[in-house]
């Protein structure tokens, strides 16, 4: 099927006539660089980006709408909104979007966006893989939450703990879009993971040495490995949950000697990096905003970086203080109780080293700022009351109870989200090319402190006080009432808040189509290379890679010593930064394939649910896509070629366009080895290196 | 990963002058190359919870609930036989990884026909062993060796047919011609994949098979 013929050789064009390509006399090779279409079919690394975070916001808003819900039914005593099944809906599916399609993926907006920029890279390593990685994101979240609408969504906790989530205890659906949506969300973060270990280690501008990474980079290449090697356990654990739920396997099945404490290890083998995952891009977010905005390097550079490696190695050996309430005996309740109290040491070394950058700097208090000092005594909150679970026998008391929620939503809310709200009040001139209201967002920014130290503040008393989470009421009388009530008051503030924030993005929007203010390639006076080029970005990045020499490089651009070895201006970051001329750089070409194959995984997911055939036609979606995919040109030797003057063009940065033309290249296997038997390895197999090479636009 | 750190990032002059830049990577090693490193990286955790899952499993069936995993259960001396033409492939995808890079074409192609013939082999005793199980009264919803021992048993079948799939894949590519110079680091990258897959088989099949 797969061998349908196309030309051999690159065609060889001479007019600079756009000719049309037809890879498997399937889809012509998609050319629009603008409009819906074009984002459709994107390669970029920015694009891509930029739809990980719409589509984080889209799940956040869903995600709220749930915690507005669940903070009403709470609000009194005794109250009957809704029936304990459908408020064990609402939490489940609250707790799933928020981590796995809210966190998880604005850090990816993040990494994806940042990453290639801040190692003077063009793209990531494999673009089409990135791109897929998205859609089949997408897909997965699209697919876990229209479980509403066909049965319920899922019912047993964002945890699921065996054998609540068996047939016999959740007959509905929900579970089963619940394991495989975040099936397919897994593949997305592992495909996407893949590619940014790569690009990190592989596409780094000359001198570019790993300690010449700016702190974000550092954090996320360790979240990335995280995800490497945590997301196939998590895959393993919802394999067998699916086998149980529709192929009557055994595994989480007690009458036949199953071990339930299985899918706890499974699950927070996982689940315990997974908290990394989370906080450490937040953590490299404000390890950028910080310097900034303090007018000082990062304190302790290396002490940095080192406790962000040192966070990764120790995230593998503190899974099993989610269990001591298990009976999995002393020993491992001491071993996990002794990892759990070490692994606050890197996290307080940070957090030490945010407060030295600050010490004795120039401070300005805008925005980015504000959001950064909010994770930084937010999440120390978060973490305190993280090492008194460390404290098993203290634990024991809190397992289950509202402190336990309380805990979380101060690392997870309190650290991540304010983490990459300050982010994206931050890089936003840079990515679209105004600013955000300073005004505005100090107001969002005050009330979502307030807000959520309203909401999740009381919840360590009423955890104190015995208050158990996870059920859909209580009864008068316990000390519980007052302090719900407030709790509630504080998710309305938080709406108040993200609504103040919806209306910012629309009244800056709105003020920059009237009258447009440009804020230049680096507003912040900023440090790293993401801000030597043009705001919004210019489609390739760099005009020329440029040649690394010191951490914070674009910083020592404008600053050198002077005679007295004082550090002085030298230049402004309009005078540094690259004027965004894109002649003699090939981009990659969109591609509709990677959209293809991610809409074939959704299919597959309902197919097994619902309807075997229909599994079998999402199977072959995925593996014509497949093919489709591997015999495609990496490169379109047709797109945007006049005249081939290969030889015209090489000077300094050609090297850079080499290692894109290679990133881009052909190694395509990893979407077919893990999803599907799908295809031919290793793609692309006309386009010679040197035709690529030619310019994009003469 | 100290080792990139200190390794020299400037492009190589000499190397930029004959035109053979796409292989310049920060370190040195072809993102193809490093992806896939990675992904198997990745893979042994997938490998490693299902073989801690068959562990922990595979004792526990109760009484009267059918088949137990013993010596009188399997057929050693006949998966001996499909492991070692398993093991055997790896030795014809070495073959086959060493005439692209000597440019023989022609005996890459034979050798990984090869490769794809013995693992399929491989897979047509796993299908056999299978059958022949199931009429001996091990189904996958029997008990819960048999979900974790088909499960686990499964999954390494899958990554052996993939790996077919691309076999023939490979084939054909190399067929039409597209297998030649800068692409047949293909061969040596696929073969990364395959050595994996009867690695992973060394240890499922002492797990599984010899320790009762």
């Amino acid at each position: 099927m797969a061998i349908v013929e196309r030309p051999t050789a690159p065609l060889e064009l001479t007019t600079g006539e756009p000719a049309v390509s037809r890879p498997l006399g399937g889809f012509t090779r998609p050319q629009a660089t603008t409009g819906w279409k074009s984002w459709l079919t994107t390669v970029d690394h920015k694009r891509i980006g930029v739809m990980y975070g719409a589509a984080a916001l889209f799940f956040f808003f869903l995600g709220g709408v749930e915690a507005v819900l669940i903070r009403l039914q709470l609000a009194a005593p005794g109250q009957k909104l809704y029936s304990a099944d459908l408020y064990n809906q609402l939490f489940t599916m609250h707790g799933v979007t928020m981590i796995f399609l809210v966190v998880i993926p604005l850090g990816a907006a993040f990494m994806n966006y940042l990453m290639p920029l801040q190692i003077g890279a063009r793209d990531v390593a494999f673009p089409r893989l990135n791109a897929f990685s998205f859609w089949c994101f997408l897909g997965g979240g699209l697919m876990l939450n229209t479980s509403w609408f066909l049965g319920g969504g899922a019912d047993g906790g964002w945890f699921a703990y065996a054998p609540n989530t068996g047939v016999t205890f959740s007959p509905s659906h929900g579970m089963d879009f619940y394991a495989l949506g975040l099936q397919l969300t897994g593949i997305a973060s592992l495909v996407g993971a893949i590619n940014l270990v790569v690009t990190v280690l592989n596409l780094r501008a000359p001198g570019m040495t790993l300690m010449k990474m700016p702190v974000f980079t550092w954090m996320g290449f360790v979240t990335q490995l995280l995800l490497v090697f945590a997301l196939p356990v998590i895959s393993v654990a919802l394999f067998l949950l699916t086998f149980d739920r529709l192929f009557d396997a055994n595994f989480f099945n007690v009458s036949e000697g199953a071990d339930p404490l299985l899918w706890e290890h499974l699950f927070w083998i996982f689940g315990h990096p997974e908290v990394y995952i989370l906080i450490l891009p937040a953590f490299g977010v404000v390890s950028e905003i910080i310097p900034v905005f303090s007018r000082k390097p990062i304190f302790g550079y290396p002490f940095m970086v080192f406790s962000g490696i040192a966070i990764g190695f120790m995230g593998w050996g503190v899974w099993a203080h989610h269990m001591f309430a298990s009976g999995m005996g002393p020993l491992s309740v001491a071993a996990f109780s002794l990892s759990t109290m070490f692994i606050a040491v890197p996290t307080g070394v940070k957090i030490l080293n945010w407060l030295a950058t600050m010490w004795g700097g120039k401070l300005t208090f805008s925005t980015p700022m504000l959001f950064a000092v909010g994770l930084v005594t937010m999440f120390t909150i978060g973490g305190l009351s993280g090492v008194t679970h460390a404290v098993a026998p203290s634990d024991t008391q809190q397992t289950d109870t509202y402190y336990i929620v309380a805990h979380f939503h101060y690392v997870i809310f309190g650290g991540a989200l304010l983490g990459f709200l300050g982010g994206l009040y931050f890089w936003w001139p840079k990515v679209f090319g105004y600013t955000l209201s300073d005004k505005l967002g100090k107001w969002h920014f005050w009330t979502i402190l307030i807000g959520f130290n309203l909401t999740f503040g009381p919840m360590h008393i009423l955890g104190l006080q015995g208050m158990p989470r996870r059920m859909h009421t209580y009864v008068e009388g316990y000390g519980f009432d007052f302090w719900n009530l407030v709790s509630t008051i504080g998710v309305f503030v938080i709406t108040v808040s993200m609504l103040i924030f919806a209306a910012n993005i629309l009244k800056s929007w709105r003020g920059h189509r009237v009258d447009p203010v440009d804020p230049g390639p680096d507003p912040w006076d900023a440090r790293s290379l993401e801000w030597m080029v043009q705001s919004p970005v210019p489609a390739h990045n760099f005009d020329e890679v440029p040649t690394v020499s010191h951490l914070d490089e674009f910083w020592h651009r404008k600053y050198q010593e002077n005679d007295q070895g004082k550090l002085v201006r030298v230049a402004t970051g309009a005078e540094v930064a690259q004027a965004g001329d894109p002649t003699g750089v090939h981009l990659p070409s969109p591609s509709y394939w990677p959209l293809v194959m991610a809409i074939g995984l959704p299919v597959i997911g309902y197919g097994l649910i619902f309807n075997l055939g229909l599994a079998a036609l999402g199977g072959l979606i995925v593996v014509i896509a497949g093919f489709g995919w591997g015999y495609e040109p990496a490169d379109d030797p047709e797109a945007h070629h006049g005249p081939h003057d290969h030889d015209g063009h090489d000077d300094g940065h050609d090297g850079a366009e080499a290692e894109l033309d290679e990133a881009s290249g052909n190694g395509d296997e990893t979407p077919a080895a893990e999803a599907e038997p799908a295809g031919v390895a290793s793609g692309s197999p006309t386009a010679s290196a040197s035709d690529e090479k030619a310019s994009s636009d003469d | 990963m100290t080792e990139t750190a200190t390794a020299p990032q400037i492009e190589d002059p000499v190397l930029h002058d004959k035109g053979v830049v796409s292989h310049q990577t920060s370190t040195g090693v072809s993102n193809e190359k490093l992806a896939m490193w990675v992904f198997l990286g990745s893979d042994c955790l997938l490998f490693g919870g299902l073989i801690s899952t068959y562990l922990l499993l595979r004792h526990r069936v109760p009484p009267g609930h059918g088949p137990t995993p013993s010596h009188q259960f399997f057929d050693i001396p006949f998966t001996s036989v499909s492991s070692f033409v398993l093991l055997f492939s790896s030795l014809t995808m070495a073959l086959a990884v060493g005439a692209i890079h000597r440019g023989d074409l022609r005996r890459c192609r034979t050798f990984l026909m090869t490769t794809a013939l013995l693992g399929s082999v491989f897979i047509a005793g796993q299908v056999y062993e299978f059958t022949a199980f199931v009429k001996e009264g091990l189904g996958y919803t029997t008990n819960i060796f048999g979900s974790a021992f088909y499960t686990l048993t499964g999954f390494h079948g899958v990554h052996v047919s993939v790996g077919i799939i691309f076999l023939l894949s490979l084939v054909v590519m190399s067929l039409r011609g597209k297998l030649s110079g800068d692409k047949a680091e293909t061969v040596e990258i696929f073969g990364l994949y395959w050595h994996f897959v009867d690695v992973v088989w060394i240890l499922i099949f002492t797990i599984v098979y010899l320790i009762p």
